[in-house]
């Protein structure tokens, strides 16, 4: 692997950071380890503003590698000042998502029927709070219809339009911003708040993506390709934030991107 | 002029005899962290029923569950972090044991707690709108704000107040009076369950002298004064497996232990409880150290 070569997981990482470059200075929370490690891409390149944490109640003033301990510290964020500040709204949270559907909603609470459920998930957490609250984005590992599907078991993260239909309370703080996965760039700007593609990776082609869609998804006329790690952002994810390479774990290697 | 106030301790023993069946108990801490797992165990042991739980879950709510316990749940999440699913919650769910459930976003939560704590009806708040919380739990109601902020005036949830009849909560240190401090980075919300509850046991890592709570902690860790605490009791290694840093990190090996006998078979789980919960506190922990040994020396 010459020095410009990159994989899958170095794209999803850069088009992470892509995410929360235009944030400014304010808390950026990844849930799971790509979007972790894109955040940090993010922090170490376009918007060193970006506030990032620990995952667990401190602050953190340096960058350090995936899973490192703390450095230097710069604040304190136990869990009930998250709350604070998701309320308070300088916050850009990026989640997992078991379902979504085509309107933008999340189910990370349960599958099949709430009252007795095929299979029991995490519950609702915090999605519910964060997608009327502040910046919202999704990150999928693993682009199929069983993850994107026409209408989700049990709304968690609420999308655009039912967002409006709850309200004004409920659609001034809405903003689901992107849905990054293994395979394309997504965001919720299609006609009438739907699920719209934004960029494939480089090696995918819109049919697979069309393919591993389970709704018929918003594909304009012009796809662009998801921009490529520059050798900077190479240098910083397989040097400095990921050298065991645990973001493959994720995205697997074989899926090279060319 | 040597008046104290009162002494509060007792046995988990004591703590668990002075409940009752169908008490709504709140649980302190949050999901794998700081949870008052000896109060937990005792009711296990108990013949205690109909009870409904208020928890920010983890082993907590899934051990409840699969003995039984729990007639109401109410949670924003049940997880062990490390092992995110919590088995016996899942097998509970999955299998519709337990009759009740309530499932709100995990600030909606707080925000219950803290009218509880308020004696208030109610909190105003945007997390819910939109979202199945609202559907799957068609008693909670919204409320229109009277003032207009150039918005209109919004329509926001009226959050429910989290009453407790009882909190249980593990910190790290406490006096025999009832105040506590916790020494790890997070409070979490044990003052809140504290103050949502008409009665508060706390069990702690170690109970001290007063003036040893500040010898060498800053007195913004003292998170429960004992005008909010009926009992203190004090259970070394207490909230295993949970988390109760810096005296205890969470018992990895032993969750990952707890986890396959709750996925397992029910076999797999008798064993469990045969070997970890068919005794009392002391017989727990002397096999929790039995435990530890084996894996030690297997490695």
């Amino acid at each position: 692997m010459s020095d410009n070569d990159f994989t899958r997981a170095d794209v999803c990482a850069a088009a992470i950071a892509d995410a929360f470059k235009d944030d400014g200075e304010i808390f950026a929370s990844p849930m799971g380890l790509l979007p972790m490690l894109g955040v940090r891409l993010a922090k170490l390149t376009t918007n060193p503003d970006l506030v990032i944490s620990d995952g667990e109640s401190l602050f953190l003033a340096g960058v350090p590698p995936l899973f490192a301990k703390a450095d230097v510290v710069e604040g304190w964020i136990p869990f009930r000042r998250v709350f604070d500040v998701v309320a308070y709204g300088k916050r850009h949270v990026m989640m997992g998502a078991t379902q979504v559907d085509r309107h933008g909603n999340q189910n990370i609470s349960a599958i099949g029927d709430f009252a007795q459920p095929k299979r029991q998930l995490l519950g609702s957490r915090g999605a519910p709070g964060n997608t009327v609250n502040n910046r919202t984005s999704y990150w999928v590992p693993k682009h199929s219809d069983r993850v994107f599907v026409e209408q989700v078991d049990i709304v968690s993260g609420v999308g655009p339009r039912r967002a409006k239909e709850a309200g004004v309370a409920a659609s001034r703080f809405n903003d689901i911003h992107r849905i990054v996965t293994n395979l394309a760039v997504l965001d919720v700007n299609g006609p009438d708040d739907t699920v719209r593609l934004l960029s494939v990776h480089p090696g995918v082609t819109v049919e697979e993506v069309v393919e591993a869609t389970g709704f018929t998804l918003d594909v304009p006329a012009d796809v662009p390709t998801t921009r490529e790690p520059t050798y900077e952002e190479l240098v910083i994810i397989r040097e400095m934030l990921d050298p065991k390479g645990m973001r493959f774990r994720e995205v697997p290697q074989p899926e090279a991107a060319r | 002029m040597s008046r104290k106030p009162r002494d509060k301790q007792m046995s988990v023993d004591e703590v668990v005899a002075s409940l009752e069946d169908g008490m709504t108990i709140g649980i302190g801490g949050w999901g794998p962290r700081r949870k008052p797992m000896a109060l937990v165990r005792a009711i296990l042991r108990s013949d205690l029923k109909d009870l409904t739980i208020v928890s920010w879950g983890g082993a907590d709510v899934g051990l409840l569950a699969r003995a039984g316990k729990i007639r109401k749940l109410v949670y924003a999440f049940v997880s062990l972090d490390s092992i995110p699913l919590e088995p016996n919650f899942q097998r509970a769910r999955q299998g519709k044991e337990i009759p009740e459930v309530v499932e709100l976003d995990e600030g909606m939560f707080q925000t219950g707690l803290k009218a509880a704590a308020e004696r208030l009806p109610f909190l105003p708040m945007r997390a819910g709108l939109g979202s199945d919380v609202m559907v799957n739990n068609p008693w909670i109601r919204t409320v229109t704000s009277p003032y207009d902020e150039g918005h209109g005036h919004e329509e926001l949830v009226a959050v429910p107040a989290l009453r407790l009849d009882v909190a249980l909560v593990h910190l790290n240190r406490a006096d025999v009076h009832g105040n506590a401090t916790y020494l790890g980075p997070d409070p979490y919300f044990d003052d809140l369950f504290a103050m949502a509850a008409d009665r508060t046991y706390v069990s702690v890592e170690k109970v001290v002298d007063t003036a040893g709570l500040t010898v060498d902690t800053p007195v913004q860790r003292l998170l429960l004064n004992r005008m909010m605490v009926t009992g203190v009791v004090e259970t070394p290694n207490g909230a295993h497996f949970t988390s109760c840093v810096p005296d205890y990190e969470r018992d990895e090996r032993f969750q990952k232990a707890y986890a396959a006998a709750a996925g397992g078979s029910d076999e797999d789980w008798a064993a469990f409880e045969e070997r970890f919960l068919s005794g009392d506190e002391e017989a727990y922990q002397a096999a929790v150290r039995a435990f530890a040994e084996e894996s030690r020396s297997s490695k």
